[in-house]
């Protein structure tokens, strides 16, 4: 009989080999799933993991990678920060978009004024657009104890509705003959959020992901928030014993996830979508969930998990074109990675054993 | 307001108050087991689609509902295994079923988008049909609206007048000390969570079957969301159950009602807010009672 059984330290070797093991199982079983199809699952695969940086139309992927990256390693380490002290913001999806409709507003506002000061303006916006919506959450959980998950979620419906009515309504382009969608942000200069170097996809949002990377790594074992997290994380009791205030504490992680999701927002909205317009948002918020599992919860973890998943996506989208894969097929995929993630995460905390207990 | 009529409107609530209803009796149960799977929209979705494509294929929307139930009962299992023999963290493990079940409804429903389904009769009740104001309210819906308020009432008998109800509640309440008198926990939590995946998914397959009629990606929108929401708003009691699934239909159903009649001055937009803005409300009015103690936590054996 096979059982389990608790490590008495968690495994550091299994903690960095989860992930590859993951991938690994996910690529069988997602060519299984490719097979069942009807396609051909070594094709797939490749599809999906290798043209993307080294095929023939690389020279155009490459650049998404960063693109699709930014936003999702951005996200996720604002939320790895609660997932670690126990806080669930689910909702980035909505802040996420509340940071692009204060931003697309600001710089609009502005419209066609040029002036260096309209792009910092707009950064603040995006940043406060996201802390805003996520306060609510924050404030209702310490103020009357309700559920952040479900309020952070249910939000993310009502920012849905609220960017349809603003690509609808009022920031509607009044020049755009009766279609829905702003402005095109990209094409007003003092506004555009461009590439640094052109062509390689890394505009101002991925340079302050690879930032947030850095700052998160040296504030998760480096400063005392960090410490906080972790003692809130592991022993809620204890860290109220050494001086956290819990109240306190879901404020700033949920106003860290929330400004961090609005950021890629605003600079989403400023450079590749260009535009607000009622599809703007593709589900980046609760992608950035999976990476930040994937990622171990840790910033460097995050960069890789981050740039795995933007993989994917690229991937999946050129599947689609060459190979006719339906696009939820990648979702599904996606989905399948966390399940193997979670399985296959057992083995850090504990072992597997053959035959009967031994009494000690 | 003055063109819309009240009896539609109450008849509407019902309808569309029984996905939830299903969802939500069934993360009830499995709350009450010790057991927080956030997966619902998953397995909604999942039956939703489930449901549609049987009910097509055959023609039957009563396999339709038992396609839907058992699709979401066996995708509830992967949660299930993951969680109580793999040990996985149910907030994430339950977060992700949500995003795969997302994925393989689309998948499942390509061929599916824009047919029509097989239409769901209405339980003919002869005399009660024909009572004024009740009659139309109550007595004319489908037999799945009277099964979602027999499992309620069921659920209700289980929990408070069986030994094995009272087995479950020991298993929600302290696992160690269950394990201790000798209960399968890990079994006892399974099976709530098929039961849970096994609503949720009839749950879903009432939208796709009934309510709207038809299959669209993504269509529970948040629906297996609301029914966790209605759980923590019942305090983990049955009877409140229901209450909140009316409340929110209410919501939903007046919304739609005003969009429908024109005569308010508010954009569509901020209408269809309104049953998640009503949502939060009541999370926020109504304190929520005590959770079952072993809510959300691995059990171990050995620990």
């Amino acid at each position: 009989m096979i059982r389990l059984e608790r490590r008495p330290e968690p495994s550091r070797a299994w903690t960095i080999a989860t992930p590859f093991v993951a991938v690994a199982l996910t690529m069988l079983a997602g060519g299984l799933m490719f097979a069942v199809l009807g396609k051909d699952p070594v094709e797939a695969i490749r599809t999906i993991f290798w043209d993307p940086l080294f095929g023939d139309f690389a020279s155009y992927s490459r650049p998404q990678l960063l693109v699709k990256a930014g936003p999702l390693i951005l996200i996720a380490i604002g939320l790895s920060l609660g997932f670690r002290a126990g806080i669930w913001n689910i909702g980035a999806e909505g802040q996420y978009i509340l940071g692009a409709i204060f931003a697309a507003a600001t710089g609009l506002a502005f419209y066609p004024a040029e002036s260096w000061l309209v792009f910092p303006a707009m950064i603040l916006a995006g940043a406060l657009g996201g802390i805003l919506w996520a306060m609510i959450p924050a404030l209702l959980k310490v103020r009357f104890g309700t559920n952040e998950v479900l309020v952070s979620l249910m939000l993310v419906y009502v920012a849905e509705a609220l960017l349809a009515s603003m690509a609808l309504g009022l920031l509607r382009n009044p020049e755009g003959m009766g279609f829905p969608g702003s402005r095109n942000l990209a094409q007003y200069p003092s506004a555009a959020n461009l590439d640094l170097i052109p062509g390689t996809g890394l505009h101002w949002g991925v340079a302050l992901a690879l930032i947030a990377v850095i700052v998160g790594q040296v504030v998760m074992t480096r400063h005392q928030l960090g410490f906080r997290v972790r003692l809130a994380g592991q022993s809620p009791r204890a860290a109220v014993f050494g001086g956290v205030n819990p109240g306190w504490l879901i404020v700033v992680c949920m106003g860290i996830s929330g400004g961090l999701a609005g950021l890629a927002g605003m600079f989403e909205v400023a450079g590749p979508a260009g535009r607000l317009g009622i599809d703007f948002n593709v589900g980046y918020g609760f992608t950035a969930i999976i990476v930040a599992f994937l990622g171990r919860l840790n910033p460097i973890g995050i960069l890789l998990a981050g740039l795995l998943m933007a993989l994917t996506y690229i991937g999946g989208e050129l599947a689609q074109l060459q190979m006719n894969l339906p696009l939820a097929a990648i979702q599904m995929f996606q989905g399948m990675l966390l399940f193997f993630l979670l399985a296959v995460d057992v083995l850090t905390a504990f072992r597997f054993r053959m035959g009967r207990r031994v009494v000690a | 307001m003055s063109n819309i009529d009240p009896i539609l409107l109450l008849t509407a609530i019902i309808i569309v108050s029984t996905p939830i209803l299903l969802a939500a009796i069934g993360e009830l149960v499995v709350e009450r087991a010790g057991v927080l799977n956030l997966g619902v929209e998953g397995m909604m979705i999942t039956g939703a689609v489930c449901g549609f494509v049987v009910a097509t294929m055959t023609g039957s929307p009563w396999l339709g509902f038992a396609g839907a139930a058992l699709g979401g009962a066996l995708l509830s299992m992967i949660f299930g295994i993951l969680t109580q023999l793999f040990l996985s963290n149910q907030v994430a493990t339950g977060l992700a079923l949500t995003l795969f079940g997302l994925g393989l409804s689309a998948l499942m429903g390509q061929g599916y988008i824009g047919v029509k389904g097989p239409a769901v009769p209405d339980l003919y009740l002869p005399l009660l049909r024909d009572i004024p104001v009740l009659g139309p309210i109550l007595f004319r819906h489908d037999i799945i609206v009277y099964l979602a308020l027999a499992i309620v009432l069921g659920v209700w008998l289980f929990l408070n007048r069986t030994r094995a109800g009272r087995v479950l509640r020991a298993v929600g309440e302290n696992h160690d000390a269950a394990h201790a008198l000798g209960y399968k926990v890990v079994r006892v939590r399974l099976m709530a969570i098929a039961f849970g995946g096994a609503c949720a998914g009839l749950g879903g397959a009432y939208l796709s079957l009934v309510r709207v009629p038809q299959w669209t990606e993504g269509m529970t929108a948040g629906a297996g969301w609301i029914a966790l929401a209605i759980v923590v708003f019942a305090s983990w009691r049955p009877g409140r159950l229901v209450l909140g699934a009316w409340l929110f239909g209410g919501a939903t159903a007046l919304q739609l009602a005003l969009q429908a009649s024109g005569g308010v001055q508010i954009p569509i937009e901020y209408l269809q807010m309104a049953p998640y803005l009503a949502t939060i409300l009541v999370l926020v009015i109504l304190r929520a009672g005590r959770a079952p103690g072993s809510l959300g936590r691995p059990f171990h054996a050995s620990s």
